[in-house]
């Protein structure tokens, strides 16, 4: 009833290629914008901005950016975490070699190196696929690593070998850094996270979305069509990268405050690759699902026990957490293959015709 | 140079000069030879169509034709130019679209970006125009839309062009492969077995739409296909390959009577 299309008519292609044809979906997106802009910001605690809200805008988009490549495009990758280092170490360097710089406009540059580390390492997926290509960017993973280890001009020669995020005003307000408030660092991922998101819908609905699912559907039909397959995946792990790198800056700058290399090992790779399956590949949506569970979950389950006056350790805590975590990657995987994107899509169609059942 | 003048169809149709030659064509696979010397030409408005029993080597040579294969001896010429050596997304964008035997639908895709995606050739909006959908990409894609919608509702496909191309029925899927290689506005169309485990009905709606392009939009169409009622009924020249060879070349009623043609269709041993 509340989601019935009819009597909404489209007289133009334009209309009917607008974002959100349907509007209900457009008021539903208003109301998710009002809470995220204006509602929880002014109630959340500092508890809730570290713990919630802006890990789950980050991992958002860095899921975001690696379902570009991997959902959209269909090159496998497990170099995420390392890209999201790329992204991190660039906007470190950046801060201290020019302490002038706007910290927002380093966050953005920052993307362009791990955008051009991310095109290198995708050079062999013009010749290999699948598990192979997951292969190769394994071997990025493991050397980028390695680089933020031994690089020692990468964290300017600190005898912690750890990068920390220096204090830096923006129009007189400390953005970054120990002194920087929560609600500052949480508008300003979430603008990021916001403009990122509308750029990232448009170009995987227009011209290059189309280039990148051919590549990803049939690559021999695209490119008989077509299709320069070279420039469909280069694109993809440039635009890939340029995300995920945004996403590894904003983790260290706006979140985490400090990182030592070992934060950006294979199991942050493995944590965005969860979010994006769990939320569902070729999603923009299924991200920030993705995302809110996998973030979420721990948190909720640290809360429960206690809230309930059931007496449990912390480390008891952490092994609940780990095997129920698990066991609803599989759940998830047998039930809804496709993600809780698609669960999402399924509900919206039968609200669409509800009460009649087809 | 060759004739230019073209010829008249026995159902009146005016033939327009060699859009595209063949000539001694060869192709080799390690030591199989797929494709021996062989030559003939496509002519501009024609329908020709590829016959031959199977394995004769009839996929190669349209492989040939789109590119996805290099001859290992012998040239193509389209449009009276020697083509040099290409990508097969070059020769697309030359104008040579295709479909394929075994469908190779984007299955992830609804009908409509399956039929957008034949337009990708003509779509060059900067990267930035498409993240913020305005100006440049916005246009192309409604101006491309448009187009796209005439193919869509030629081909009688307007029902389900928002529906994932996974959930079609094989014989619509056909129908909308011919879309996307229709959408690119291509000077030559190649059509690998269109009609394959179609049944009777079904064939008749692809001859039609087969006719109706070729006699609608005037373009040039390449086929090759298995039922012999269908090819004699719809092509204007026959080329009947055998063994990687060349056996015959002609009008339908030529090739018909054509005792090499017959003695391969029946198996003479030879």
């Amino acid at each position: 009833m509340l989601y019935r299309t009819a009597g909404q008519f489209k007289t133009s292609y334009k209309a009917d290629q607008a974002l959100f044809p349907v509007r209900q979906d457009a008021i539903l997106l208003g109301v998710i914008l009002a809470f995220a802009w204006v509602i929880f910001p002014f109630t959340a605690s500092e508890f809730a901005f570290q713990t919630m809200l802006i890990p789950v805008l980050i991992y958002a988009l860095a899921a975001l950016g690696l379902n570009i490549l991997t959902g959209y495009a269909g090159q496998l990758s497990l170099g995420t975490g390392a890209f999201m280092g790329v992204g991190a170490y660039a906007c470190y360097k950046m801060v201290t070699l020019f302490p002038w710089m706007n910290p927002v406009v380093a966050i953005l540059l920052s993307g362009f190196f791990s955008a051009g580390v991310g095109v290198a390492f995708g050079i062999p997926s013009l010749r290999i696929k699948g598990f192979y290509l997951a292969i190769a960017t394994l071997a990025a993973q493991f050397f980028l690593t390695w680089l933020f280890e031994k690089w020692a001009w990468l964290y300017n020669y600190n005898a912690s070998g750890a990068i920390q995020v220096p204090n830096i005003q923006m129009f007189g307000i400390y953005v970054t850094g120990p002194q920087a408030d929560s609600i500052v660092q949480y508008f300003l991922v979430l603008g990021i996270v916001t403009v990122m998101t509308l750029l990232c819908i448009n170009l995987t609905r227009g011209t290059l979305g189309r280039t990148w699912k051919a590549t990803r559907d049939m690559d021999i039909a695209a490119e008989l069509i077509g299709i320069n397959l070279m420039t469909s995946k280069l694109t993809a792990f440039a635009i890939s990268s340029y995300v995920v790198g945004v996403a590894g800056a904003l983790y260290v700058f706006m979140w985490k405050g400090a990182a030592e290399p070992n934060v950006f090992y294979i199991q942050l790779s493995f944590q965005v690759l969860f979010i994006a399956i769990i939320g569902g590949l070729g999603s923009i949506l299924g991200n920030f699902l993705g995302a809110i569970l996998i973030v979420g979950l721990p948190v909720v389950l640290n809360l429960v026990p206690g809230a309930l006056g059931i007496p449990i350790s912390s480390a008891m805590v952490e092994h609940l957490n780990t095997m129920i975590i698990g066991a609803l990657i599989v759940f998830f995987l047998i039930v809804e293959p496709h993600g809780l994107a698609r669960l999402w899509a399924l509900i919206r169609e039968k609200l669409i015709i509800w009460p009649f059942p087809h | 140079m060759k004739d230019t003048e073209g010829y008249v169809t026995a159902d009146g149709r005016q033939i327009g000069g060699v859009l595209m030659e063949l000539r001694n064509i060869t192709l080799k696979f390690g030591g199989v030879t797929a494709i021996n010397d062989i030559s003939f030409d496509i002519r501009e408005g024609e329908i020709r169509a590829i016959i031959g029993p199977n394995g004769a080597g009839k996929s190669s040579m349209l492989n040939v034709i789109s590119g996805f294969y290099t001859p290992t001896e012998g040239s193509v010429w389209y449009k009276g130019e020697q083509r040099p050596k290409m990508k097969p997304y070059e020769v697309a964008r030359m104008g040579v679209a295709r479909t394929f035997q075994n469908i190779a639908l984007f299955e992830g895709m609804t009908v409509l970006d399956n039929v957008m995606t034949g337009r990708l050739t003509h779509m060059n909006a900067g990267i930035l125009s498409q993240a913020i959908w305005w100006g440049s990409a916005r246009d192309e894609e409604m101006e491309n839309r448009e187009k796209v919608e005439r193919v869509i509702d030629f081909l009688e496909i307007q029902n389900i062009r928002k529906t994932p191309v996974g959930r079609l029925p094989y014989g619509l899927k056909k129908r909308v492969e011919l879309a996307r290689a229709l959408a690119a506005e291509p000077s030559i169309l190649l059509l690998d077995e269109p009609m394959a485990g179609m049944n009777v009905e079904e064939k008749e709606d692809m001859s039609r739409f087969i006719l109706d392009v070729n006699d609608e939009f005037g373009t040039t169409i390449c086929l090759i296909e298995h039922d012999m009622g269908v090819v004699m009924d719809l092509s204007d020249r026959v080329v009947v390959m055998d063994y990687g060879r060349k056996i015959g070349d002609g009008s339908p009623d030529e090739v018909r009577s054509n005792q090499d043609v017959i003695d391969a269709y029946l198996g003479v041993p030879h």
